[in-house]
C-alpha cells in the first residue's frame, strides 16, 4: 500500500484516542467499596457470597417470573418464601440505593438502568414536577387542537 | 370486564376509576396532548364506537361518557405484531406488557384498533405529582398500557378501577367460566363491544 | 479495490467531506434525540410513526428496484445493462443501509435493538423485515463486490456467485412485499388494509428506484467518462414508464374501491389526504403536488418523443422521484394514522431536528454510494472499459 506512511500513524492515533478512558484511569485503584448493610436484618435472600456474585441474575430471573410467568413468590435455598420485587422487597431491607447498590456499582462502573423506572427509596417523594400551567400554554401553542 | 354505562351516566362527572388507576400505576399527567399517556379514559359514543354511531342516536346516549381502556382482546393484534414478545397474552387472557423488553418500535400502537397504547415520548417522571412508591414508573422510549392490574390480582385484590368505583359500574370476572357472575350479567343485558367486526374479540363489554 | 476510493480529485473529496459533515450534523441531532426522547420529533400518541418510518419505506423501494437492472441482465442476458448492474447493486447497498439507520433512529430504546434477535418472533412482520433487509444487504454486497472484483481482475465473475445473484432477484421482491405487509395486516387501519398494498409498493418502487438510478447515472456521466450507453438508458426509461403507470393504476383501484363501495372507513384517510378533514389539511397541497408530478411524468414518459429525449429524461425522472417520494415518504404513513382509531384528528409534520436527523442519514447513504461508485468508475477506468 502506497499510503502506509499516513495510515499507520492514523491507526495508532485512533487506538490511543479510543483508549483514553483506560489510560487516564491507569494506576488509580479506588478503595474497595463498603456498601452499608441493613442493621435490623441478618440474612439476605440468599447467602452473602451468592448475592454478591449473582444478584443481577437473581433479579433478572425475578422479573422474568413476575412479569412473564405470573409468579410472584420465590423459594430460596432455605425454603423461605419471598415476594419477588425489587422495589418492595430488596429495598425494604436495603433502604438506600445510594449507600448500598451505588457504592459497588460506582466502583465497577456499572450503571443498571433499572432506576429509570423502579423507584429507589430515596425518591419516594417524587421528582421535581414540571409547572403544569406554563406547560399547558406551551403545549397549546405548539400543537393543533384535536377535533372532537 | 363489564362496564355499566347507565350507572356512569347517573353519576357524571365522575373520574374515580381513572384517578385511581393513574395514581397506582404512576401514569404521568402530561399536558401536551401529543405526548399524553393514558391507560383508562373517557370518550363520547361516536369515538368509542365510531362504526356504531349514527346521526339519529338518541340524545341520552349521545351525551353519555364511555370509559375506554385496553380490551385485552382474545386475538390481540398488538401481540401479533410485536417483534420481541414484549407484549404477550398470559394464560388467563390478560394482554401483558413487559417494559423490560420493549424496544419502542410502536408497531403495537399502529396495530391496536382501539388506541389503547401510549408511548413515552419523553421522561414521564417530571409529570408524576404523587408517585406510588410500590409500583415502578416507566421511562422514555417504551410503550405502555393497562395491564389489568396483574400486580393487584396477584395479591387477591380487584383491579384499581373496579375497587375505586363507588357505584359498582365496573365488574370483572372469568369469561371462560360459564357459571361466573359476569357471564350471568352478560346473558341478562344487551351489551356492546368495540369494533367486534375486526375479529379481535375484545373482552370489555358495555351495558348501554 | 478499496484503495481506488482513497485517491480522487478535489471534487470527489469535497463531496465526501460535505456528505460526512452533513452526516455529523444529523448525528448531533440524534444525540439530542437520545437525550430527550422521541418527543423532539413531530410524532404523537395518535400519529405514532412519522417521517423516519416513511423514509424507511421509500428507501426499501429504492433498494428493491436494483432488481430492475439485475433481472434483465442476468436472467434475460440483456447485455446493455452490463455496466449498469453494479451501479444498481451499489445503490441498493446505500439504500438498505439508510433503511437500517432509519429504524435505529425510530425506535425508543436504541440499545435494546438486538432484542429482536434475542427473542425471535415469527408472527411479527418486523422480524421478517429484519431478516430480509439484512439478507438483501448481504446479497448485494456479495454480488456487487464480486462483480466489480471480476472487472478489476479482468475475469468473469466466479461461478459460486451465480446462486446468490439468482437468489437476490426474488429477494428484492420480498423486501418490499414484507415491508408492505407491515402495514397491510393491521386491523382498523383501513387506509393500509388493502391487498394491493404490496403490488402498489412494488410498482412505486420500480419507478422511483430506477428513476433515482438514472439521475445518479446522469450525474456520474457528467463528471466522469462513464457512459452506460443510450440503449440502456432508453430501456430503463421504459421500465420507469410502465412501473409508474402501474403505480397510478393501482392507486386508481384504491380510489374505486373506497368511493364506489361508499364505505366511510375506507374513504376517510383518502379524504384527509386530498381534501382535508374538518379544516385539517396540512398534507393536501403535498398530495396534489405528488399526483400532479406523477401524472405529468407519466404523460411525458408515455409519449415516445419526450421519453426518448435524453436531455429531458433526467428531469422527468426527477418528477417521478419527487412525486413518489411525497406519496410514500409523507402521505402513506401519516395517512394511515389520520384519523386515529377513535376518529380524532391529530395532524403531523416533522420537526426541525427530525428533518436534520433524516438528512444526516441520507448523507450517510449517499456517502456510501459515492464511495462505491467512485470505486466502480476507477476500476472500470483502470481496465480501459470506459
Ligand atoms: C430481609 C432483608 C433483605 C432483603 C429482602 C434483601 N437483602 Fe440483601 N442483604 C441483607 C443483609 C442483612 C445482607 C448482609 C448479609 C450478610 O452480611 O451475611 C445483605 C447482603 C446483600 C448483598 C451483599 C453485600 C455485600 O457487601 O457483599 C447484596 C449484593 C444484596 N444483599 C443484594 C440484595 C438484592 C439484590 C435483594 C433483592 C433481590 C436483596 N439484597 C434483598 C438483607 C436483605
Ligand atoms: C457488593 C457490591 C454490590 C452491591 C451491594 C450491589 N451490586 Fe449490583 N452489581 C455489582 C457488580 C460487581 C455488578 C456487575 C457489573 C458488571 O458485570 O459490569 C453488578 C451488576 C448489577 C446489575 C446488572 C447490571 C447490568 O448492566 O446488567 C444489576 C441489575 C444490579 N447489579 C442490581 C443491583 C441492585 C438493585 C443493588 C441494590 C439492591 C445492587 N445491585 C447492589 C455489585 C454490587
Ligand atoms: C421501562 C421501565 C422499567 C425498567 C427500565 C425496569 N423495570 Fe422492572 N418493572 C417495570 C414494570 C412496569 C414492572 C411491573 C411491575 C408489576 O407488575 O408489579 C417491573 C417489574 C419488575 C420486577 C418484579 C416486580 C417488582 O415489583 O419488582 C423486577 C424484579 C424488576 N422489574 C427488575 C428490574 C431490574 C433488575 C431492572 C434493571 C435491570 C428493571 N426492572 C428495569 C418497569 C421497568
Amino acid at each position: 500500500m502506497h499510503d502506509a506512511g499516513k495510515v499507520i500513524p492514523g491507526i495508532i492515533a485512533f487506538v490511543l484516542f479510543v483508549t483514553v478512558p483506560f489510560w487516564t484511569n491507569f494506576g488509580k485503584a479506588a478503595p474497595k467499596p463498603q456498601p452499608e448493610l441493613p442493621k435490623e436484618y441478618k440474612k439476605c435472600v440468599e447467602s452473602k457470597e451468592f448475592m454478591r456474585r449473582e444478584h443481577m441474575k437473581l433479579l433478572r430471573k425475578w422479573r422474568f417470573d413476575v412479569v412473564r410467568n405470573n409468579m410472584r413468590v420465590y423459594i430460596n435455598s432455605e425454603g423461605r418464601l419471598i415476594n419477588m420485587s425489587l422495589q418492595n422487597e430488596c429495598m425494604r431491607c436495603h433502604t438506600s440505593k445510594k449507600k448500598f447498590c451505588d457504592v459497588c456499582h460506582d466502583y465497577v462502573a456499572a450503571h443498571p438502568y433499572c432506576w429509570n423506572c423502579h423507584i429507589p427509596p430515596e425518591e419516594k417523594k417524587g421528582w421535581a414536577t414540571k409547572e403544569v400551567k406554563s406547560l399547558t400554554e406551551e403545549a397549546s401553542s405548539k400543537q393543533p387542537a384535536s377535533h372532537h | 370486564m363489564v362496564i355499566d354505562t347507565r350507572v356512569c351516566k347517573k353519576h357524571e362527572p365522575c373520574e374515580e376509576c381513572i384517578k385511581a388507576c393513574h395514581h397506582v400505576h404512576n401514569v404521568p399527567l402530561i399536558p401536551n396532548k401529543k405526548h399524553e399517556i393514558k391507560w383508562i379514559w373517557k370518550e363520547e359514543f361516536e369515538h368509542a364506537f365510531p362504526d356504531t354511531a349514527h346521526e339519529y342516536l338518541d340524545e341520552y346516549l349521545h351525551e353519555r361518557e364511555f370509559i375506554v381502556l385496553c380490551n385485552h382482546c382474545e386475538h390481540p393484534p398488538c401481540v401479533r405484531v410485536c417483534p420481541t414478545q414484549a407484549t404477550f397474552k398470559r394464560e388467563d387472557g390478560i394482554v401483558m406488557m413487559d417494559m423490560h423488553r420493549c424496544i419502542g418500535c410502536r408497531f403495537c400502537m399502529a396495530a391496536c384498533p382501539y388506541g389503547s397504547r401510549s408511548f413515552n415520548w419523553e421522561d414521564p417522571r417530571p409529570y408524576i405529582k404523587n408517585p406510588n412508591p410500590r409500583y415502578p414508573t416507566r421511562m422514555k422510549g417504551v410503550v405502555e398500557k393497562c395491564t389489568f392490574c396483574t400486580e393487584r390480582l396477584a395479591e387477591g385484590k380487584l383491579p384499581a378501577c373496579v375497587e375505586a368505583c363507588k357505584h359498582g359500574a365496573i365488574m370483572v370476572g372469568d369469561l371462560a367460566d360459564p357459571h361466573s357472575e359476569i357471564n350471568k350479567v352478560l346473558r341478562e343485558h344487551f351489551t356492546l363491544r368495540r369494533k367486534v367486526h375486526l375479529g379481535t374479540g375484545p373482552s370489555v363489554f358495555y351495558i348501554i | 479495490m478499496l484503495e481506488k476510493a482513497l485517491v480522487g480529485s478535489k471534487k470527489y473529496w469535497a463531496l465526501v467531506f460535505f456528505l460526512a459533515a452533513v452526516f455529523l450534523v444529523g448525528f448531533f441531532f440524534f444525540l439530542k434525540q437520545l437525550k430527550y426522547g422521541l418527543g423532539i420529533t413531530g410524532m404523537s400518541r395518535d400519529v405514532s410513526w412519522g417521517f423516519y418510518v416513511a423514509q424507511f419505506t421509500y428507501l426499501v423501494g429504492v433498494a428493491a428496484s436494483a432488481v430492475m437492472v439485475v433481472l434483465p441482465y442476468y436472467l434475460h442476458n440483456y447485455k446493455d445493462y452490463g455496466k449498469l448492474t453494479i451501479f444498481g447493486e451499489f445503490l441498493a447497498i446505500g439504500a438498505v443501509t439508510m433503511c437500517l439507520l432509519f429504524i435505529v433512529v425510530d425506535i425508543g430504546q436504541t440499545h435494546r435493538l438486538f432484542n429482536v434477535l434475542l427473542h425471535p418472533t415469527p408472527h411479527s412482520m418486523l422480524f421478517y423485515d429484519m431478516i430480509v433487509l439484512n439478507g438483501y444487504l448481504l446479497l448485494n454486497l456479495i454480488c456487487g463486490w464480486t462483480a466489480l472484483h471480476a472487472v478489476y481482475k479482468g475475469t468473469k465473475y466466479p461461478d459460486w456467485v451465480k446462486p446468490f445473484i439468482y437468489l437476490s432477484i426474488p429477494w428484492a421482491f420480498s423486501i418490499h412485499t414484507v415491508t408492505a405487509f407491515l402495514y397491510a395486516g393491521l386491523p382498523g387501519r383501513h387506509f393500509w388494509l388493502t391487498a394491493v398494498m404490496a403490488p402498489r409498493f412494488l410498482a412505486s418502487a420500480f419507478c422511483s428506484g430506477p428513476a433515482l438510478l438514472l439521475i445518479l447515472i446522469y450525474i456520474v456521466k457528467a463528471f466522469t467518462r462513464f457512459d452506460p450507453g443510450e440503449k440502456a438508458i432508453r430501456a430503463l426509461a421504459k421500465t420507469i414508464t410502465y412501473a409508474l403507470l402501474a403505480n397510478l393504476f393501482l392507486f386508481g383501484c384504491e380510489l374505486f374501491t373506497a368511493f364506489y363501495s361508499g364505505i366511510p372507513s375506507h374513504q376517510i384517510s383518502l379524504k384527509y389526504l386530498f381534501a382535508g378533514l374538518y379544516g385539517h389539511m396540512k398534507l393536501v397541497p403535498w398530495m396534489w403536488a405528488s399526483y400532479a408530478l406523477m401524472l405529468t411524468a407519466a404523460i411525458l414518459l408515455v409519449i415516445p418523443q419526450t421519453r426518448n429525449n435524453l436531455g429531458l429524461l433526467p428531469f422527468l425522472c426527477l418528477l417521478v422521484v419527487i412525486g413518489t417520494w411525497i406519496d410514500k415518504g409523507m402521505g402513506l404513513i401519516v395517512g394511515g394514522f389520520v384519523p386515529n382509531p377513535l376518529e380524532h384528528i391529530t395532524e403531523y409534520m416533522p420537526t426541525f431536528p427530525e428533518v436534520m436527523i433524516s438528512i444526516g442519514i441520507y448523507a450517510a447513504g449517499f456517502l456510501i454510494i459515492t464511495v462505491l461508485y467512485k470505486m466502480a468508475i476507477s476500476v472500470m477506468e483502470s481496465r480501459g472499459l470506459i
